[in-house]
């Protein structure tokens, strides 16, 4: 699936949703399913420090697709988390570096994205473009 | 004691005082918003409001300049504002130099104590309980000085150990600066006591007092402090001002903090002579129309009443607690026996972020973070805590909300 058409599936499963309270409590269960970092690379170096809650963030290239894992010390963070790398993990570097991510904004949780919440999913998103960029220009080289 | 129950807290006044408060009259995610992040900034009643736009509509002028109408107006303004504010706090009007804040007004003595006072070997005490901004100004003075920064253990309960506090005090201290309520815990520290240990040793105390200053009455001269800061938004004033109250001896004896207009006698590029205290410390022009606000913000509280305020907000920090702590799994952090409005807690193993983007989505503005205190939070291992802090125009409802949007919160965490 494309980066679009993921972001699209997101926005229609939010779309059935009554109310806050269902909202949160699926992000919330996304938060507890989303499968652990390897433990190794929960490190300092990997660590989007927000202001009030922790994001660990993994890349590595499989193949021409940039993966990535994440884990974080807060549940809504971590089950925002999860969507974003629904959104943009196997994916080529090139495609992440392009994308325009509108899925959080339509689906009423740009407040997350505010950088006074500071809850590191605006630097997680950073980070991941810059990972993109970074593995992007790396096989341009190569190549 | 008896335990603060709902029907027993009474303001009569307090739906009058609410509507003064334009703000509060809103919903937030669809609920009527339940304010309780006033330890963070507090909101404006119209009467500071007014005030601010009246500076700016009727009479914007710069201060000290001026022969002509507005100049004058202006001055005579800024001044009776410092005038409200000293009577505030118990000073004489030039024992009151206008800050940016609480951080610039510790900076201010901290830049002083360092160019005039500090020596190698020397030592600063603050405690463990200090907001970033009465740890790192001290931090960067004794650095520079290679100076020692010590630091007053916090017990268990959140409080002060005082033993160890009277055992640091020894010559070589060349000041105390100390939080009179901590902003996360709550802890109303024994300042008179903390004053009077120290000046046994002869040595000045500087008190952190943005957290005290709109809930306690505070008179510098029974206290006999030497420095005392404080910000005019956590007093339901403007951002942007603040003052350093310091005794006049020592106000005459610090270097001035910075250079420019307003703070000069005469300047020659030879040699500048400065003005006295406390103009001598305000260079550049300064934050006029929020220092009138400042003015018109104590004017409203001391109308008010302050120790009716305190009256009513230990009632009802009384009661938060209470119904706080019928929520299984609650962890108070800082239980001491003396407390303000500002209580901290923890649900469970739940992040406070996530209870508070909960609470949030309910109406209920609380602050979540370490609250700039991360040694403090290192001091009871954990990454931060729900902070509730109430302010005078909170009431039984709000905590009642603040407690059942809890328990939602904590539902859904599962």
């Amino acid at each position: 699936m494309t980066i679009k058409e993921q972001q699209d599936n997101i926005i229609a499963d939010f779309e059935v949703f009554g109310d806050w309270m269902e909202k949160y409590e699926y992000i919330i269960q996304l938060g507890k399913d989303l499968p652990l970092i390897d433990p190794q690379y929960k490190t300092d170096d990997n660590l989007i420090r927000g202001c009030q809650s922790k994001v660990w963030l993994h890349a590595e290239m499989q193949g021409d697709k940039l993966v990535f894992t994440a884990d974080s010390d807060a549940v809504i963070t971590k089950g925002l988390v999860a969507l974003v790398i629904q959104v943009l993990s196997h994916q080529t570097p090139k495609d992440i570096a392009n994308a325009d991510i509108y899925f959080i904004d339509a689906i009423g949780l740009t407040s997350h994205l505010s950088p006074t919440r500071s809850n590191g999913l605006l630097s997680m998103l950073k980070q991941i473009k810059l990972y993109a960029i970074g593995y992007q220009a790396k096989s341009v080289q190569q190549n | 004691m008896e335990t603060a129950t709902a029907k027993n807290i009474i303001w009569p006044d307090i739906e009058r005082i609410r509507n003064e408060f334009p703000i509060l009259q809103q919903t937030v995610n669809g609920n009527p918003l339940v304010y309780l992040d006033n330890g963070a900034t507090t909101q404006k009643p119209v009467q500071v409001i007014r005030a601010m736009q009246e500076y700016y509509t009727g009479y914007n002028s710069n201060v000290h300049r001026g022969v002509h109408t507005l100049s004058q107006k202006a001055t005579s303004a800024y001044e009776a504002a410092r005038h409200q504010v000293a009577a505030y706090i118990g000073a004489h009007h030039h024992e009151v130099v206008f800050t940016k804040g609480t951080t610039d007004a510790i900076n201010l003595v901290a830049a002083g104590f360092r160019r005039a006072f500090l020596q190698e070997g020397d030592e600063v005490v603050i405690s463990g309980m200090e907001h970033h901004s009465n740890i790192v100004p001290w931090q960067l003075a004794c650095e520079e000085k290679k100076a020692h920064l010590k630091v007053i253990p916090v017990t268990d309960k959140g409080e002060l150990d005082m033993d160890a506090f009277a055992a640091m005090l020894n010559p070589r201290v060349k000041i105390v600066s100390v939080a009179w309520v901590s902003n996360t815990l709550g802890t109303i520290n024994p300042v008179k006591d903390i004053i009077a240990m120290a000046h046994a040793k002869g040595i000045p105390v500087l008190l952190d007092a943005a957290q005290a200053a709109a809930h306690t009455p505070i008179r510098v001269h029974e206290l006999d402090v030497d420095f005392l800061a404080l910000s005019a938004h956590k007093v339901y004033g403007p951002t942007g001002i603040g003052i350093l109250y310091g005794k006049e001896s020592w106000l005459q004896q610090l270097p001035p903090y910075q250079g420019g207009g307003d703070m000069i006698k005469h300047v020659t590029f030879e040699k500048t002579t400065y003005a006295e205290p406390p103009l001598k410390f305000e260079a550049g022009t300064p934050a006029i129309c929020e220092a009138i606000g400042f003015g018109a913000a104590v004017a409203y509280v001391t109308q008010l009443g302050i120790h009716k305020i305190q009256a009513y907000e230990h009632q009802l920090t009384e009661y938060a607690v209470a119904q706080l702590k019928t929520i299984p799994e609650l962890r108070l952090i800082g239980e001491s026996k003396h407390r303000a409005g500002a209580i901290s807690f923890l649900v469970g193993q739940h992040h406070p972020s996530d209870v508070g983007v909960l609470l949030d989505q309910q109406g209920i503005a609380v602050r979540t973070g370490h609250h700039c205190t991360q040694p403090l939070m290192d001091r009871f291992e954990c990454p931060g805590t729900v902070r509730a802090s109430l302010a005078l125009y909170n009431t039984t409802a709000d905590i009642d909300r603040l407690v059942a949007g809890v328990q939602k919160a904590v539902t859904l965490l599962g």
